[in-house]
């Protein structure tokens, strides 16, 4: 499995999205609170690009009349039919153990981890000092 | 891992088949830049002052957005700024040549029909076949336009059909599934008549403003009862049509239900022959099996497709309806999108991919 650093973390804020491009896979990379997770920007329904889809939260409920409402933001939905993906795991709201989203281990290094580890950045200039996002692929 | 996604990733890189696309919504860009100049100034200034009013049982109309804003793709917006649909370079580069559309079906929406002033209604449905030549059909030859009608008022729909009747920029008469009345009662036989002389099928397109709700059985709460009820007043109006004897009545009459479902239609002949057989006597005018009157009138428009699991339930359907008799359509750039490549869930034989997807709309509007 090969590791490429494909932002600097502080490039995706929190509540951010950026799609980037691994080895000819569109991939786009959440923060959720300073987490960072990565799907394949297609959704396993018809195709479409998740990146236009809406980030929208959860909502259960118990029985008829009552909402609950949570995870505001934490839920990509598509932008053609609108089915729902949790950006956590990858599940699909509908059918969660059997269509899910294509998810990338994501995670962040500092500079000096990166340049000692040797990782894939060609397109980056790294600083010792700062944190980047890296795919695991 | 989900494998079946992997295989898709490389179904895109395949050549795309050839495909007719028979429901394809255009927007005017602005209405008072593309559609007034073919409204007089009376009619300007009316649209101006008191607005369009509709047929509906909400006064201030029905609830959007419908799913998604403007009810279409959040992808679909063009790039340069306007509606989903109201830029033809975009609609040609994310649509017609991404997904290899030979043919495509232009349907206004909200485009003059099931207006309340009926004068109104007649000069906005002209303007807008005006609107569709100039825009659309003259700039891409891939594209043919739906003749508007103001359906409730069949005479002045038999006029603007006489008008354009040969005109080949027109693949059929456009009108909306709620309509005032169910669509086979004899007020609406003048529209039948001159469809069939002008030799134009006639599509309903699920949707409009008939003024009762879109379930038989009163007003839903929800938008996805809507969604749904499309296919329930739809098979009102095609029972209605067949009971009333329409298709015995306009022998060469075709009918095409666009965006309704189709798995609805087997179950609903086997029910109308069954019930045809018990009471001939109140219906003595249609003489053959109401099945047999559908098999030879009425096409069907796929999207949205049903997606049943086990998806060869699908298979099923479509063998009990007839392969030649689903059109194909993507109903871009509305959320509901079907997208080619993978809108057929399941493997089928090269003549009846090809069937569904392209030939039985080019014989149907007779574009071999």
């Amino acid at each position: 499995m090969s590791k490429y650093v494909v932002a600097a973390a502080n490039e995706i804020l929190p509540g951010q999205r950026k799609l980037v491009n691994v080895r000819g896979r569109p991939i786009l990379i959440f923060n959720l609170d300073g987490d960072y997770f990565g799907i394949l920007d297609r959704c396993p329904h018809q195709g479409a690009s998740l990146c236009k889809g809406q980030l929208v939260g959860l909502v259960e409920s118990d029985r008829p009349g009552q909402y609950n409402f949570t995870r505001n933001n934490e839920i990509i939905r598509c932008a053609w039919h609108g089915w729902e993906f949790d950006i956590r795991t990858g599940k699909s709201r509908c059918e969660p153990e059997k269509i899910k989203a294509t998810q990338y281990n994501i995670n962040t290094k500092t500079g000096s981890e990166i340049i000692e580890e040797a990782y894939e950045a060609e397109t980056f200039d790294v600083a010792v000092e700062d944190n980047y996002v890296v795919v695991h692929l | 891992m989900n494998i079946q996604l992997m295989d898709r990733v490389a179904t895109d890189q395949k050549i795309k088949l050839a495909i007719a696309d028979c429901d394809i919504h255009p927007a005017p860009k602005s209405v008072p830049v593309e559609i007034y100049p073919y409204l007089s100034k009376r009619w300007q200034d009316y649209m101006e002052t008191y607005g369009i009013i509709y047929r509906q049982g909400f006064p201030t109309g029905p609830a959007f957005p419908k799913g998604q804003p403007n009810a279409a793709r959040r992808d679909a917006y063009p790039p340069g700024g306007g509606k989903p649909g109201s830029d033809l370079d975009f609609m040609r580069s994310q649509h017609l040549d991404a997904n290899n559309v030979q043919l495509g079906i232009l349907n206004p929406l909200s485009c003059g029909q099931g207006v309340q002033n009926q004068d109104f209604s007649a000069v906005y449905c002209n303007a807008v076949n005006h609107w569709q030549i100039a825009e659309w059909t003259s700039k891409e030859s891939r594209l043919k336009a739906s003749l508007m009608v103001p359906y409730e008022d069949p005479s002045a729909s038999v006029k603007e059909i006489d008008l354009w009747g040969g005109d080949s920029n027109f693949a059929q008469i456009l009108l909306l599934s709620r309509t005032a009345e169910p669509l086979g009662q004899r007020k609406y036989w003048p529209i039948f008549e001159a469809a069939c002389r002008a030799n134009l099928p006639v599509a309903v397109h699920a949707f409009g403003y008939g003024g009762a709700p879109v379930t038989g059985g009163g007003w839903p709460s929800f938008y996805i009862e809507e969604m749904v009820g499309h296919a329930e007043n739809t098979q009102s109006l095609l029972t209605s049509m067949v009971f009333e004897g329409v298709f015995e009545r306009f022998p060469t009459l075709k009918l095409i239900l666009v965006e309704a479902g189709f798995a609805w239609l087997p179950a609903l002949s086997w029910r109308l022959d069954k019930l045809w057989n018990r009471m001939r006597a109140e219906i003595p005018h249609v003489t053959r099996p109401p099945s047999e009157l559908i098999r030879q009138h009425v096409w069907l428009t796929t999207q949205p497709m049903e997606e049943p699991e086990p998806r060869e339930h699908l298979l099923d359907t479509i063998e009990w309806i007839g392969w030649e008799k689903l059109l194909f359509a993507t109903d871009y750039p509305h959320w509901d999108f079907d997208e080619p490549s993978r809108a057929l869930p399941i493997r089928v034989g090269k003549e009846q991919k090809e069937a569904f997807f392209l030939k039985n709309a080019l014989e149907l509007y007779n574009l071999n």
